[in-house]
């Protein structure tokens, strides 16, 4: 029954090494995960594939003790257990990498280690470097173990994730979505790790979104979909089928057959075709970055000498792993943080001395990765969010007083066209859904007459259907005359949307790239080999 | 959490400005009780323990509040203790909207009643009486707006925590009052350490209507209309003009702030200048309406208590005027009270704490219950968190 | 200007000592508080109740020694009362996560109140005060010139009552602590990302709340001190803001428990100015000198706050679940 591994676990029980049967889980408005049963066979990779917000991370929250079930059962070597901690999850076997990094980036990566061991009063600094090494060579991973972990590349810190995750003895490592931050590299890197991992008769849980990714680690696949175990790919199938037949086959999974209905297969297939036909640009300059450089904060990259120029009705994308210096040069563009050095200039006038106002004024737009802390006030109102970088204009406000009048109608006009779902403009933004936050971001920054708009990954942890309407609107902006900036860590986004990709790595530009049909791979190579690893 | 629930007197639809949610289970009743009325039940009572614990009658002695605070002539003090608390209530108000901690209240309280009793005196002969009160309204506002200038500047260019600023200026402050008052400022007919005494007729006037025979003092002063008008003032600022809505923004989350193109640091230091403001007016209504000199020891640490109240009040510069009038009424009639129990009027402090206490449970449970918070701490923890991530 | 210093006895050694005496009187109980303040915010929390847990431990401390007759009972009395009141920032601000900054204020006002009451109600006729506490010399250093202190009435560095070495010594143990042990790391880890704790298995709540209280305990220790120890005697305003300063202290010790016991007698110097001013017979307005610790926070705030190290998380409540 297991695939590639000599090893039935040397416990020799029969009994898988994790059943869930029937988990219930339900938050304020949302039922994430609803009945759902599943088993994990040791010496086995087995993928949970999903759209976000599928019920993927509660279910394996549950396991890991972070999230107890309203129902249900969780078995481990056949005996029912009810975790209700990570501290019992760890010491029951259960190993998790999270998503979001859960290492302390002040302390070394020993620290990081030895944080939650309970043997003894004093760090025994001695015997967890043993240890490092020991598991480290195991798994070909060779970490510092004096280094402050905050420092260290996002792929190392996977890495180290990983090695936590499996410091005490773990039977069962469950893997959050472990490629949204890697390179290609880092990601065929991570393959070997979890091949070795499932040689040494480990059950390994893969949680992805991405089709390709679960056809090719998984020896299983689970399909979630809203919550509910929608269908799941077995072993022997996995391994007789193409890949063509079997991405076909979890589509019709995930989406009933209706293939019609197939909006999510573009977020969850490979390799998709540019949806802009090739567009003759004017020559005019919209955004000239001249050699700008912006000084890193803490825990930043900064931008370095960044020169790229953007023509008008152009989309160009940015493509690059997260932490790269993107929010740095997309708040030195927006006037959020000044410029050490070099020259931005909107249709060849220089506004690096102008303040976000004023740049916002001459039709400059940013629309932040941060919708919900920054990118609106969640206590306001929808409509006082659409005109909150109008303060003080008229037809909105007169001699310093508001004019409620006109800013609800111009909200009402906006919340319709924009087809944000929400009560009445006067519902404050923090009750609406991501997705319809993000609406209200983008009525803001896409009205009052928009020149060069810069997208800060516009679509992330968007559902499909915002995903795409969200993808629309700045192609219809671009059709409109309307120059975007779209950076993203998404590369099937980028070449989706845009004319031309510029690669940023370590806070420089590495390359800018046509888009196009060898568009992928090329933008794939500019990524790794800007790295100085 | 919205502006509607303390004041009573102010329903209508609400704005796009403000929040509407978080009432939905609560009800508006449910939820003005839990977060408005029920700390300071809660607050009394306990008090109430204490006092019967250490042996003072508690039903007795809130009679003794009552009446030490209302009745015979009494109510004419209470008014008028409403001044000082009422204009510091609304400088708070503008600084907590804004999400920052002025906690250096009583250094400014003091240095610019000190500047006013110190010079006031001094030019009341040269100028007529009208245009001196005025000046020296004014001069007092400066003082305590200058008080809040190195906080403020700490904070807008270093994001320095203004907490510890101000909790330091004002224990400056307090000291320099005191410097001030038994140096230079001295009244050189005495050798008790205090300012020279107005002039009686160059003291505030009263309202009209409200002396009373049996008083020193004519009646209640018109610093009372002063407070009330500046109460209004802030009111219209903060829910009707384009500055009161990028103080909220501000208050909101300074990343929002910086995003909307808001100019931040001028915007902390506008908030910090105009509460340092009224509370220097407070000042010179305590001043220039009751006082009429200095003592260098004089330090009614009005700051801390109002706290409690403007956060009861939802930070609406009119819905706090009720809690005001009841604070003012407790704290003359429990200097009556605890003189004829025996006590120290610091039980009055006592409560005061309470009530804070119990508000942040109540705050609590109406969170769990509905939702969303109205204190500045919630602002507070947003930027730390943007700060981490 | 040289001279007239040296002719006023400026560097005399009388007046040296009682500087230094000075400066280890004062600056013990800011050290005790901020060694305490320093774990809580190091786990993540900041205690601005701090100056309410001092003047607690301060009364009790004084009541205990005043009617148990010994300064020991005074001190762990001070001790425990710190730590009951901090345990209500335990439940408050680590259990149910509300706002740090309003409970710690509540509780300041709260403690300011029901001391001065209930002194007043007990004490009120007798206003009584406590003898010298007994101190131990060094043998052989305490012989030395101005820091040896024999004989001395406030005595100087080597002769001291036991508590203020104890108190040297448990910085050194608190520095250890955090360095080198799993309780120390996981305080660490509890300020910079308590959700990292959390699944590395420790408990946030119970690391944050041992700090909490051992932050409240050191404070009442600090507090008792001051009355039984520095003033002999109970009064509403025997604090002073001492609590501020620790925390200030606590800030710019950037973690380092050392740094804070310098800081504190740096500052304990700047509060027994007077003393020295006196016996070097010196005339400055008392007034003045109580002013210069807060302006000396104020000054080295402008000049080092920038780099004052404050934990990641420091005042975010934790909740499983919402990072």
């Amino acid at each position: 029954m297991t695939t590639g591994t000599t090893t039935p676990a040397t416990d020799g029980s029969e009994h898988p090494a994790v059943e869930l049967v029937g988990i219930v889980k339900e938050f304020p408005g949302v039922l994430a995960n609803d009945r759902i049963s599943l088993t994990v066979r040791r010496g086995e990779v087995h993928c949970l594939l999903g759209e976000n917000g599928a019920g993927k991370s509660t279910l394996m929250n549950i396991l890991s003790g972070m999230v107890r079930p309203d129902a249900g059962q969780v078995k481990l070597d056949g005996r029912v257990v009810e975790i209700d901690s990570p501290k019992h999850a760890i010491g029951l076997g259960i190993g998790m990498v999270y998503q979001h990094t859960s290492l302390v980036p002040q302390l070394t990566v020993l620290e990081n280690l030895m944080l939650g061991e309970a043997e003894g009063i004093r760090l025994n600094a001695a015997h967890a470097g043993e240890r490092l090494r020991e598991l480290g060579s195991s798994l070909g991973l060779d970490v510092d173990p004096k280094a402050t972990t905050g420092m260290l590349a996002l792929g190392q810190q996977q890495q180290l994730e990983i090695i936590k995750a499996l410091w005490r003895g773990s039977k069962v490592l469950i893997l959050d979505e472990p490629t949204s931050m890697l390179t290609p590299k880092g990601v065929a890197e991570l393959e070997q790790i979890v091949a070795r991992l499932k040689g040494q008769g480990l059950a390994v849980v893969f949680i992805t979104h991405k089709l390709h990714e679960a056809i090719s680690m998984g020896d299983r696949v689970a399909i979630l979909s809203q919550g509910r175990l929608v269908g799941a790919i077995e072993p022997a199938e996995l391994r007789s089928a193409t890949h063509d037949e079997l991405q076909e086959r979890i589509i019709a999974l995930m989406f009933g057959g209706q293939a019609a209905q197939a909006t999510g297969v573009a977020e969850l297939t490979d390799g998709v075709e540019p949806h802009l036909p090739r567009r003759a640009l004017a020559a005019e300059p919209a955004l000239e970055l001249d050699s700008v450089t912006v000084e890193p904060g803490p825990g930043e990259i900064g931008a370095h000498d960044v020169s790229l120029q953007v023509l008008k009705s152009e989309i160009m994308g940015i493509a690059g792993v997260d932490g790269n210096g993107q929010r740095e040069l997309a708040e030195a563009i927006a006037g959020q943080r000044g410029i050490a050095d070099g020259d931005v200039r909107l249709f060849g006038h220089s506004i690096a001395r102008l303040k976000v106002a004023q740049r916002e004024k001459l039709g400059l737009r940013y629309v932040t990765d941060d919708r919900i802390h920054e990118g609106t006030v969640g206590s306001l109102s929808v409509a006082m969010n659409i005109v909150l970088k109008q303060i003080g204009r008229s037809p909105f406000w007169g001699r310093g007083r508001i004019r409620y009048e006109a800013i609800l109608s111009k909200a009402r006009e906006l919340i319709g066209r924009f087809d944000i779902r929400t009560p009445g403009p006067e519902t404050r933004v923090a009750a609406l859904s991501g997705g319809n936050i993000q609406k209200v971001v983008l009525a803001r920054e896409l009205s009052f007459d928009p020149k060069v708009v810069v997208y800060s990954k516009p679509t992330y942890g968007l559902d499909v259907r915002t995903t795409r309407s969200v993808r629309r609107t700045i192609r219809e902006q671009a059709r409109e005359g309307v120059t975007s900036i779209v950076i993203s860590t998404d590369l099937e986004e980028l070449l989706d949307l845009c004319d031309r990709v510029a690669v940023l790595s370590r806070g420089r530009i590495t390359g800018v790239v046509e888009n196009g049909p060898s568009a992928q791979q090329r933008v794939g190579e500019l990524m790794v080999g800007g790295k100085s690893t | 959490m919205t502006e509607t629930t303390a004041a009573a007197g102010l329903r209508e639809p609400p704005r796009p400005g403000e929040m509407t949610g978080g009432q939905a289970q609560l009800g508006r009743v449910g939820d003005f009780f839990l977060r408005s009325i029920l700390p300071l039940v809660l607050a009394l009572g306990t008090g109430a323990i204490i006092l019967a614990a250490i042996g003072v009658d508690p039903i007795q002695y809130y009679k003794d509040v009552y009446s030490g605070g209302v009745q015979f002539a009494a109510w004419q003090d209470s008014l008028m203790r409403v001044a000082p608390l009422l204009l510091i209530a609304v400088g708070l108000i503008v600084v907590f909207r804004a999400g920052i901690w002025n906690l250096g209240i009583d250094g400014q309280f003091l240095l610019a009643a000190a500047v006013i009793s110190g010079i006031g005196s001094r030019f009341e002969e040269h100028l007529p009486n009208a245009i001196n009160l005025l000046l020296l309204f004014l001069i007092a506002g400066v003082v305590g707006a200058a008080w809040t200038i190195v906080p403020a500047l700490l904070k807008a260019r270093y994001e320095l925590n203004e907490i510890i600023t101000t909790l330091m200026m004002t224990f400056i402050g307090i000291n320099l009052a005191q410097i001030l008052v038994k140096g230079p400022f001295q009244d050189p007919t005495t050798t008790t350490p205090q300012t020279r005494a107005f002039d009686f007729t160059a003291l505030l006037p009263s309202i009209p209507g409200t002396e009373s025979a049996s008083r020193r003092w004519p009646g209640v002063h018109v610093g009372v209309l002063v407070a009330a008008a500046a109460a209004f003032v802030v009111w219209f600022l903060m829910s009707r003009t384009s500055l009161g809505l990028r103080l909220q923004v501000l208050g909101a989350s300074m990343r929002s702030a910086r995003h909307m193109g808001l100019d931040v640091p001028r915007l902390i230091i506008v908030a910090f200048l105009l509460s340092g403001f009224f509370v220097g007016l407070a000042a010179a209504t305590e001043i220039l309406g009751v006082k009429g000199y200095q003592r260098a020891d004089w330090n009614p640490a009005f700051g801390l208590w109002v706290v409690p109240l403007v956060f009861l009040a939802r930070l609406h510069a009119i819905g706090v005027i009720p809690y005001v009038v009841l604070l003012s009424l407790a704290s003359i009639g429990g200097d009556y009270a605890a003189q004829n129990a025996g006590l120290t009027p610091q039980f009055t402090l006592l409560l005061v704490g309470l009530t804070l206490l119990f508000m942040a449970l109540t705050e609590w449970i109406a969170r769990r219950a509905a939702g969303g918070s109205y204190l500045p701490g919630a602002s507070y923890r947003r930027h730390r968190a943007e700060g981490a991530g | 200007m040289t001279t007239v210093l040296a002719a006023t006895g400026v560097f005399s050694e009388q007046a040296l000592t009682a500087l230094v005496a000075g400066a280890i009187l004062a600056g013990v109980p800011l050290m005790f508080a901020a060694l305490g303040e320093l774990v809580s915010q190091r786990a993540g929390v900041l205690n601005i109740g701090l100056e309410g847990m001092m003047l607690m431990g301060a009364y009790v401390g004084f009541v205990a020694a005043y009617h148990g007759g010994s300064e020991w009972l005074g001190f762990g009395a001070g001790l425990l009362a710190g730590a009951g009141v901090s345990l209500l920032m335990v439940l408050f601000c680590v259990r149910w996560g509300l706002d740090q900054i309003v409970t710690g204020i509540a509780i300041t006002l709260t403690c300011e109140g029901a001391t001065a009451l209930i002194f007043e109600a007990e004490f009120a006729e007798s206003r009584p005060t406590l003898g010298a506490t007994d101190k131990v010399a060094i043998p052989g250093l305490a012989d030395l010139p101005v820091v040896g202190g024999k004989g001395e009435s406030n005595g100087s560095i080597f002769t001291q009552p036991l508590v203020v070495y104890l108190g040297l010594a448990l910085a050194v143990l608190v520095a250890w602590i955090l360095r080198r042990t799993h309780m120390g790391l996981n305080v660490r880890a509890a300020g910079d990302a308590p959700g990292s704790l959390d699944a590395a298995g420790v408990s946030v709540f119970a690391t944050r709340s041992w700090a909490v209280l051992f932050a409240g305990a050191l404070a009442g220790l600090g507090g008792a001190f001051l009355a039984i120890v520095g003033a002999g005697l109970f009064q509403d305003t025997i604090v002073g803001g001492r609590g501020f300063i620790a925390i200030v202290l606590a800030m710019l010790a950037r973690s380092r428990p050392l740094w804070a016991v310098v800081g504190a007698m740096l500052f304990g110097a700047s509060l027994s100015i007077a003393d020295w001013a006196q016996v070097a017979q010196i005339n400055i307005s008392t007034d003045f000198v109580f002013m210069l610790p807060f302006l000396l926070v104020l000054f080295v705030l402008v000049v080092f706050g920038r780099r004052a190290y404050l934990p990641a998380a420091l005042a975010l409540p934790y909740e499983r679940g919402t990072r």
